[in-house]
């Protein structure tokens, strides 16, 4: 037996298959089919946790996501905080306790895999209860791709809570046939486990599937796009406000009757049902028949329904009409109920003895799905409920969630809204047939949101949000602060704000404001309706971007020549490239100095593959050329190359590179490694939004290429040993000119530019030569002693010369002039991006930030990048005057001493100025200095 | 000229590659050093109906439209650009015939063989597969043989090119920089087919 509350047959339970599971250190058994939930009712553990703010003792209230109550944290399989008991599914070795109110987080990396899917449907069905697997049904037959989904482990919605019957047969029947008809269409997804939580615009939804503790992929965040959507998302029942509503034991009066058909389980043995509406007697006769003594129905109605009164006093049910509760009674779980007769305070309470309270203070429509898209509600007084009101085109909100409450209804209006739906995506679609359903008069609810004659004293026992052990007496504070919006009211008392999004308490406070202000519930409204309509996983929207997936890692055609070297890598946007390559011993200062040497004195080699290339071709390329560069491009001939600067409109520097011009109408233009989409896009912008006449195409030609610098005055030996078909001296090949020949028998484009200030060649062969071509000069430069070389040692030498990095040496704000590289800008030209910025009073300032040099005494360590300057040697008090931080700093092997660059105001006025940089507590020296440190006269580039 | 192809980007990712496929239901592997050229021409131009002549076929005009030759795929990748790719070797060629058309006219003919290669996906999970990282409806309805798109595939760009629709076959065009990214995500997405 598993659990002595179990019954002995019914339900949707497999009592062949027991469960093992331990809750709060105790052991014991339920079926597979159970919820934690359901497990736990049936070994009479109403108890979950503690309330959140008071440590009241809460037990199960509910019987799906709208658990306020039953917070649990899972330890085993895998420990996961904040689920609710009603929605975990049981499973052997299941290790839970109970919460109050707060959970924690795994220590140790969850081992299952999340992961996420795209999926596009003519309609998509959320919730497959009566109105969602008839709407399905009637949009699958059209031929329309459907994705039909439902948060439950298995389709019926509320028919699984019930023993009503459908074509005179068990609900479960039609519910079997419908579901293997849809799984059966091969354009049908069938999607159980699975909660729709957000519906964003353009009806964009998204959703979580469980897929088991023992799937691939434990959850899959699905992405759906859906031409149509029909929401049936159903409705959830509404607890009533009354002094100790929050006691174990007290529960939703459908919940019980769910636990009962669904899983088998007694919630109690003696109730008392406390009611607005019609719906609870159902329960209490389904009870009473599976016996369980109901010890009265509490209706706050003057009269009750006819059929119920019929069906309660053929079992002897007693019904208090006029009646409610207030008051229970009991320590860990209720044992009694008062009951007063309406207005309360007339008389003395009578006292009920009960081991469960349900409670039915009418449904709410489950609107947060078609709230989100943008469907607007309204409050209807004859259900007492929020209700679709006006409908986002696209979208179709039926069933319970639409406010129709019989499962007739819900079939019929579902299965026209599925066949709308195909329709409007295309389908020629018919209403599918719907099973017949019995269905009698039902007399209006009477919602009632306070109890009227109670006194104030019992406002802080009366719980409005048991989530988040909001009470009464706190909405009355808020209330009597002048609070009146619902949002504001929201905020100050939390109400709505936990796991369950307030799915029971979010319009229950409505009305208690309501109350409270002496207005119309209409009038105070309700809150926003926000995703995720319940929680989700943090791992399972990550999904798979973690680890080496977060972001693509972008590798050049050597990457694997660097790899065997084993050295590090800088990460440069995307890409990864070699940082300095370690010999057996050295740390990564001593490497760098041995690579600065080798190049000023021998020969080195760099992959810089990763710089950006567009071919930029057409009659108007000079002109465009001109204009998105601050220098002239239209004067440069074919065959040469010439340094460029590219500005935003607002003068400031946002690029920098090489431009080859490789024809009369033809340029290779060379970006940052980092900046090169972005150039790309700016440029295109420009050509397409501004400048449409102009005849010019841009390409990315960026992987075309590999590309290998060899730098230092044994540089043109080297490359001599591999080429036969370059002349390779100054006179034919000189500095800033390009040629096309072959290098160890590629085909290739060699460059002379330089960014060390020695001759240097840039080599580019087709992407797939790569490897060979490096390989090649490496072993060609063996004799040499050629050293390979990172990207630290290319931003020492580049440093020695004066020649900034964008981005690291200029920061959005930084002007050519500013780099002391007035010479970039043309003078001749009429228009260029930047020019008229150039003749702002802020750009002319003279008090602008200059790149500079600075100069650490010799022998002193290297001032760390990023330091910032100061004009004292002590620090005033603040704010302290700054005159500007160092941008580079580096170690010269050249040099034999440390130097840096730096943005100084006013710098190049003050050369030979000593300034102070803030380094930990100390003050550091610097003398100002002109940027370029070596070969000022530029002697070395040609070799 | 007697020269070699060296490496292609995804030489170390072939086992990779072809150890993330499962007989009868995905298959991946890289199909590399084909030919491959962008072209840039106005389509209502001359030049576009002489290109049109001379590589056998008239240039797509409709968005994500693949038109094919013996040697030749031809994709549309805008209003006025085209992908084209032919046999490994051929770039030379093709670059030679599309610049001999287009003559005087303002156009632009670039080889990009080397600036990405691709993955060929076969196989009844294919579209499942690509689903997991492209936001793209890849019904057969929707993404037809001889369509192509320009799209995000997991976190890089792609040219998406259907192939065979009764047969799912797809050729995802990645930069050549992004390519062991890709083939790694690929591997990853598939991993639950070997299970």
């Amino acid at each position: 037996m598993t659990g002595e509350y179990r019954l002995a047959d019914g339900g949707r339970i497999d009592r062949d298959r027991p469960v093992r599971f331990r809750f709060d250190g105790h052991d014991y058994e339920g079926c597979a089919g159970d919820t934690l939930a359901s497990a736990l009712l049936a070994n009479g553990v109403h108890q979950v946790g503690t309330s959140i703010r008071y440590g009241r003792p809460r037990g199960i209230a509910a019987a799906g996501p709208e658990e306020p109550n039953a917070l649990v944290q899972i330890e085993e399989p895998f420990p996961e905080p904040m689920l609710t008991a009603t929605t975990v599914e049981l499973r052997d070795g299941l290790v839970a306790s109970g919460l109050p109110g707060q959970g924690r987080l795994a220590t140790e990396p969850d081992p299952a895999r999340y992961d996420a899917i795209n999926a596009h449907c003519d309609v998509l069905v959320v919730g497959a209860g009566p109105a969602g697997l008839a709407a399905a049904r009637s949009a699958a037959r059209s031929g329309a791709r459907v994705i039909v989904a439902d948060a439950d482990t298995e389709f019926g919605g509320s028919l699984l809570g019930t023993r009503d019957e459908l074509d005179q047969a068990p609900a479960w029947r039609w519910i079997d046939r419908v579901t293997s008809e849809l799984q059966a269409s091969p354009d049908v997804t069938v999607l159980p486990r699975t909660t729709v939580f957000g519906c964003y615009d353009d009806n964009y939804l998204v959703a979580v599937e469980h897929r088991g503790e023992d799937a691939f992929t434990r959850q899959r965040a699905w992405h759906i796009r859906a031409r149509e959507i029909v929401l049936a998302t159903g409705s959830h029942e509404r607890p009533l406000v009354f002094p100790g509503n929050d006691r174990p034991g007290t529960m939703l009066a459908s919940s019980a009757r769910t636990y009962l058909h669904r899983y088998g389980v007694l919630p109690g043995r003696r109730a008392v049902v406390f009611t607005t509406n019609d719906s609870a007697y159902a329960a209490a006769v389904d009870l009473h028949d599976a016996g369980v003594e109901i010890a009265a129905v509490v209706d706050v109605r003057p009269v009750a329904t006819t059929v119920w009164t019929a069906r309660c006093v053929e079992r002897g049910i007693r019904i208090l009409t006029n009646c409610a509760v207030t008051g229970t009674s009991g320590a860990d779980r209720v044992s009694g109920a008062q009951v007063s007769s309406l207005p309360s305070g007339d008389a003395a309470p009578a006292e009920l003895d009960c081991d469960l309270l349900l409670v039915s203070g009418g449904w709410n429509p489950a609107v947060h799905l078609h709230s989100q898209a943008r469907g607007t509600v309204r409050y209807s007084e004859e259900l007492g409920a929020l209700v679709p009101d006006r409908t986002p085109r696209g979208v179709r909100t039926v069933g319970a969630a639409a406010g129709t409450f019989t499962t007739a209804e819900c079939l019929r209006a579902g299965s026209e809204a599925g066949s709308d739906a195909a329709r409007e995506a295309g389908f020629h679609a018919d209403v599918a047939e719907v099973p017949g359903s019995p269905s009698g008069p039902v007399t209006p609810p009477q919602p009632i949101w306070l109890l009227p004659g109670l006194s104030a004293d019992s406002d802080d026992e009366q719980f409005v949000d048991l989530a988040r052990d909001a009470t009464v007496a706190d909405v009355r504070k808020a209330v009597g602060a002048g609070m009146s919006s619902v949002e504001h009211i929201k905020r100050f008392t939390t109400i709505g704000t936990a796991h369950d999004q307030g799915k029971t308490s979010g319009l229950l406070s409505s009305g208690v404001i309501a109350e409270l202000l002496g207005v119309e519930v209409a009038e105070v409204g309700a809150t926003t309706f926000r995703p995720p309509y319940a929680p989700v996983a943090f791992a399972a929207l990550a999904g798979r971007d973690r680890g080496d997936l977060y972001d693509p890692i972008r590798v050049t055609a050597m990457h694997d020549w660097h790899l065997e070297q084993d050295c590090p890598f800088e990460n440069v946007g995307q890409w990864k490239r070699p940082w300095y390559y370690p010999q057996p011993g050295e740390d990564m200062e001593s490497a760098v100095l041995r690579e600065c040497h080798a190049v000023r004195t021998g020969v080195g080699m760099q992959d810089v593959s990763t710089l950006g290339k567009i071919d930029v071709q057409g009659p108007d390329a000079a002109e465009f050329l001109d204009l998105v560069y601050t220098n002239k491009m239209s004067t440069l001939r074919v065959g040469r190359i010439r340094y460029g600067v590219m500005c935003h409109a607002d003068g400031m520097v946002f690029d920098d590179g090489t431009v080859m011009r490789t024809g009369e109408h033809r340029y290779l233009v060379s970006t940052t490694s980092g900046g090169a989409a972005g150039v790309l896009e700016w440029l295109e912008d420009w050509l397409q939004t501004e400048w449409p006449h102009l005849r010019v195409h841009l390409t990315s030609v960026t992987e075309q290429w590999a590309t290998i610098a060899l730098a230092g005055p044994r540089s043109r030996e080297v490359l001599a040993r591999v080429t036969s078909d370059i002349d390779l001296t100054n006179d034919a090949f000189p500095f800033m000119s390009w040629t096309d020949g072959t290098v160890a028998g590629s085909g290739a484009r060699v460059c002379r530019i330089s960014f060390s200030g020695e001759l240097a060649f840039e080599i580019n062969v087709p992407w797939w030569h790569g490897r060979q071509v490096w390989e090649a000069l490496h072993r060609a430069g063996s004799e040499f002693g050629i050293t390979p070389y990172g990207t630290e040692t290319m931003h020492v030498l580049r440093a020695e010369k004066g020649f900034p990095i964008v981005g690291q040496d200029t920061d959005g704000t930084v002007t050519p002039h500013d780099l002391g590289m007035g010479w970039a800008v043309s003078k001749k030209k009429d228009d260029f991006l930047g020019m008229r910025s150039f003749s702002r009073e802020d750009t002319a300032r003279s008090d602008r930030k200059h790149l500079v040099g600075l100069l650490p005494p010799a022998g002193s360590a290297v001032v760390p990048e990023g330091t910032q300057l100061v004009d004292s040697t002590e620090l005033p008090a603040p704010p302290v005057p700054m005159l500007g931080h160092i941008t580079s700093s580096y170690r010269s092997a050249a040099l034999d001493r440390p130097f840096a660059l730096a943005l100084v105001k006013s710098g190049r006025d003050r050369i030979g100025q000593t300034i102070y940089g803030h380094v930990g507590d100390e003050l550091v020296p610097v003398e100002i200095t002109e940027p370029v440190f070596y070969d000022k006269e530029g002697n070395r580039r040609d070799g | 000229m007697a020269e070699l192809h060296g490496e292609s980007p995804l030489v170390t990712r072939a086992e990779t590659l072809a150890g993330s496929s499962v007989p009868g239901v995905l298959h991946l592997s890289e199909v590399a050093f084909t030919a491959q050229v962008t072209l840039r021409v106005d389509p209502k131009s001359p030049a576009a109906e002489r290109i049109g002549t001379a590589v056998g076929t008239m240039l797509p005009n409709q968005p994500g439209q693949v038109a094919r030759t013996e040697r030749l795929q031809i994709l549309w990748m805008g209003p006025d650009e085209w992908l084209l790719i032919g046999p490994e070797g051929g770039a030379e060629q093709l670059q030679a015939t599309l610049t001999e058309a287009l003559g005087e006219e303002h156009g632009s003919v670039v080889d990009v063989s080397g600036h990405r290669t691709i993955v060929e996906v076969t196989g009844p999970k294919s579209r499942e597969l690509l689903a997991k990282g492209c936001a793209l409806d890849l019904h057969r309805r929707s993404f037809a043989s001889d369509q192509c798109a320009q799209t995000l595939l997991a976190r890089t760009g792609v040219v998406l090119l259907c192939r065979d629709v009764e047969q799912p076959s797809f050729w995802i065009f990645v930069r050549s920089s992004f390519a062991r990214y890709l083939a790694d995500w690929l591997a990853d997405a598939a991993a639950e087919y070997r299970v």
